[in-house]
């Protein structure tokens, strides 16, 4: 420890959490942190450092740092990298930590103990956290604490992570002063890399037979799973009933809820109304703020429905399997298994989705997952679906469980991955690099149950920020835009609705202009532009500007009549087809900008965007002129 | 010795050798930062049909996904013949 620098940093020591992907240590962190950061059953999750406190019981106050998940401190990929930065102290504005706790899979004492001896080659105090110990110990594996701490000469204590008292022996082994200054031997260094990796290799065999641990240890319980879930026929099958049911899951449990929250915006605006004198106040809170606010706050069952079952199996670990079985589709347009997990996480969100791209080992993989992320439909362009949908497809059921919406919901969410795939095959052929094999190597994690508890911190997460985000920029686009809309007034003795000669009502004819050919009107022109900050501002400002052109009490009406009387169905079903492909928010254009360092590739995905969106919308719309 | 795509399904073999692979340069290295190291235990949990591709494996205590072309750089001796 270097006491001089400690002064310059916040106070108390650092220890940092070192370990495998998925063993565990998000978990722990959180557990010995209170702090939730997301937990899921799959690698990959931890890209960026995070810090949490901790207080010993002997009332010590810590640092504790959750570093991304590693299978050796030779960095191959940018996450891989912070570990091994955080480690060596080359971390910006970060001390080299005062103690380094190895989390190790108990399950997979393996793979982990590699790392645990290149930890020890770094010459710091470190002590190992036996992880997961009930469930090794429930699979019949059982490792020998004191045995394995006699063998690495650190100490060892076992960590439950997902029970409440799980990090006790852990909490009561920082305590302790003796492990802040004990160094390991100072082994000798090698700098070929072969002869290091069967170095390690033979150690940890030999830890292993003393343990009894040195042969393979099947996995009935999964196995049995998957004997089903990975079949041939039923695997595939399963996989798109359960998607099938997602989407209709979202249509048919949502109508309750969504009910409630419509008829209290409804009932709100008229208490509002009620109250208020007929002015522009009154204006701005019932057609600003709450036709606004309404119209969007009304997805959030169907959002918590989708998310309900995303987090459900990412704790269960089916979705590494269903990359599995996505594999040779994957494979045939260039991409490998490991793009599987950003583009699935971009379906929440494309931000999260591009910044797990870390992940991916190769820079040409990077570069094409991090071009078609935006295409996979996120959280955001769901509600713009929900009301489009609801206000123009018939309810109508197809047969037992099948319901059109849903369908429609369905197909939507499957021409943005179709989509994907053939930007992905497009870029393949043209690319040299695009016609090697990809990796996979992906390890297909034991089922768990899911938690309760980590569902629930993980709706309640996706609730606040959907929440937040009506509360702040939803709110302020949407006044913003009412502003816009409501100022010049209409000249004395004009024809027409007030809002036409607004300054909204000029931008929106303008655009007009250019996306006529589309069948877009001047409402829906208007409404895309505060949609470029947020894509669910756009029913908030369609609300606000239907609103506005109301004459009378039709203003009070919920936004579906509305659309479903003034477009003509070509027209939503064109808009429906541009929010497959046109690119969304700015701040993910600014992440793709972060992310690959340079406005390339942020540039070439907005042109590309926006060119196949227009091109998409035209197509479904001159088709649907022509057909219907 | 046989590469890892003959290995009958649900026997156990031990890794004879993880060698290099001119189509994916880094496979052999990932493979071995894996686990997947001469010596070690190794069995074929299933083949993906059509095509064989990818292999789910059960290495140590943990199952992997394998492509076909990652598979072909390990090779297999069963473990009646290490002895």
């Amino acid at each position: 420890m270097s006491e001089a620098r400690v002064y310059l940093h916040p106070t108390g020591n650092l220890v940092a959490l070192v370990g495998n992907p998925n063993c565990g240590k998000t978990a722990l962190f959180n557990r010995l942190t209170g702090s939730r950061q997301k937990v899921a059953n799959y690698a990959g999750v931890t890209v960026e450092r995070k810090e949490g406190r901790l207080t010993t019981p002997k009332g010590k106050t810590l640092r504790i740092l959750d570093l991304p998940g590693t299978y050796s401190l030779y960095p191959r990929s940018l996450d891989e990298r912070v570990t091994c930065d955080v480690l060596a102290g080359q971390a910006k504005g970060e001390k080299r930590p005062d103690l380094v706790v190895c989390v190790v899979d108990a399950t997979n004492l393996r793979r982990s103990l590699r790392l645990v001896l290149a930890v020890q080659r770094l010459n710091m105090p470190f002590v190992v956290a036996l992880n997961m110990s009930d469930e090794a110990r429930a699979r019949g594996i059982h490792v020998d604490e004191s045995a394995l701490s006699g063998e690495l000469g650190v100490p060892v204590v076992s960590t439950v992570a997902i029970e409440a008292s799980g990090d006790e022996a852990l909490r009561q082994l920082l305590d302790q002063p003796d492990i802040w200054n004990h160094h390991t031997d100072p082994q000798v260094a090698v700098d070929v890399e072969q002869p290091l990796i069967q170095l390690d290799h033979d150690r940890v065999q030999q830890i292993l037979k003393t343990l009894d641990l040195d042969h393979v240890t099947p996995d009935l319980k999964s196995e049995r799973i998957d004997r089903f879930l990975l079949h041939p026929v039923f695997g595939p099958l399963f996989l798109i009933v359960l998607l099938f049911v997602i989407f209709q899951a979202m249509f048919s449990w949502a109508v309750a809820p969504m009910d409630l929250i419509k008829d209290a915006t409804t009932q709100l605006s008229a208490s509002v109304i009620q109250y208020l004198p007929d002015n522009w106040i009154r204006s701005l809170i019932v057609d600003g703020v709450i036709a606004g606010a309404g119209a969007v706050i009304v997805f959030l069952p169907q959002i918590l429905i989708l998310f309900s079952f995303i987090l459900i199996l990412e704790e269960s670990g089916y979705l590494p399997r269903a990359a599995y079985l996505l594999d040779r589709l994957m494979g045939s347009v260039g991409l490998s298994g490991r793009s599987f997990i950003p583009l699935l996480s971009s379906f929440a969100c494309a931000i999260p989705g591009i910044i797990a791209i870390r992940t991916i080992p190769n820079a040409r993989d990077r570069m094409v997952t991090m071009l078609i992320a935006p295409l996979m439909t996120c959280s955001a362009r769901l509600p713009v679906y929900a009301l489009l949908i609801a206000a123009f497809i018939p309810q109508r059921t197809l047969g037992p469980g099948l319901e059109l919406q849903g369908l429609v919901m369905f197909v939507l969410y499957l021409s943005g991955i179709l989509g994907a795939m053939l930007v992905a095959w497009v870029l393949k052929r043209l690319t040299s690099a695009g016609r090697q094999v990809r990796p996979l190597m992906m390890e297909l994690p034991t089922y768990r149950w899911p938690q309760l508890r980590n569902i629930l911190l993980g709706l309640w997460q996706r609730a606040r920020m959907f929440l937040r985000r009506v509360g702040s920029t939803v709110m302020i686009l949407t006044v913003a835009l009412w502003f816009l809309a409501s100022f010049p007034g209409a000249p004395d003795g004009a024809a027409g609705v007030a809002i036409e000669y607004s300054f909204a009502g000029m931008i929106g004819q303008a655009l007009a202009i250019v996306l006529a050919p589309i069948g877009f009107n001047w409402q829906i022109s208007i409404a895309l532009i505060p949609g470029m900050a947020a894509r669910e501002v756009v029913i908030s400002a369609l609300g606000t500007v239907y609103a506005m052109s109301a004459t009378g009490p039709a203003a009070a009406e919920t936004l579906g009549p509305v659309l479903a009387q003034q477009w003509s169905l070509p027209t939503a079903l064109s808009l429906l087809a541009w929010f497959v492909f046109a690119p969304q928010c700015l701040s993910t254009i600014a992440t793709i900008k972060r992310e690959s360092g340079g406005w390339r590739i942020p540039l070439i995905s907005l042109a590309y965007l926006f060119g196949l969106a227009y091109l998409a919308s035209f197509i479904t719309y001159r088709c649907a002129l022509a057909l219907l | 010795m046989a590469p890892l795509q003959n290995a009958r399904i649900g026997q156990s073999y031990r890794i004879a050798a993880v060698h290099h692979s001119a189509e994916m340069p880094d496979c052999d290295r990932q493979l071995n930062e894996l686990g997947f190291m001469p010596g070690e235990q190794i069995v074929l949990l299933r083949r993906t049909m059509p095509g064989a591709d990818p292999l789910v494996v059960r290495i140590g205590s943990s199952t992997f996904a394998l492509r076909a072309a990652e598979a072909a750089c390990i090779d297999i001796v069963a473990e009646s013949d290490d002895e």
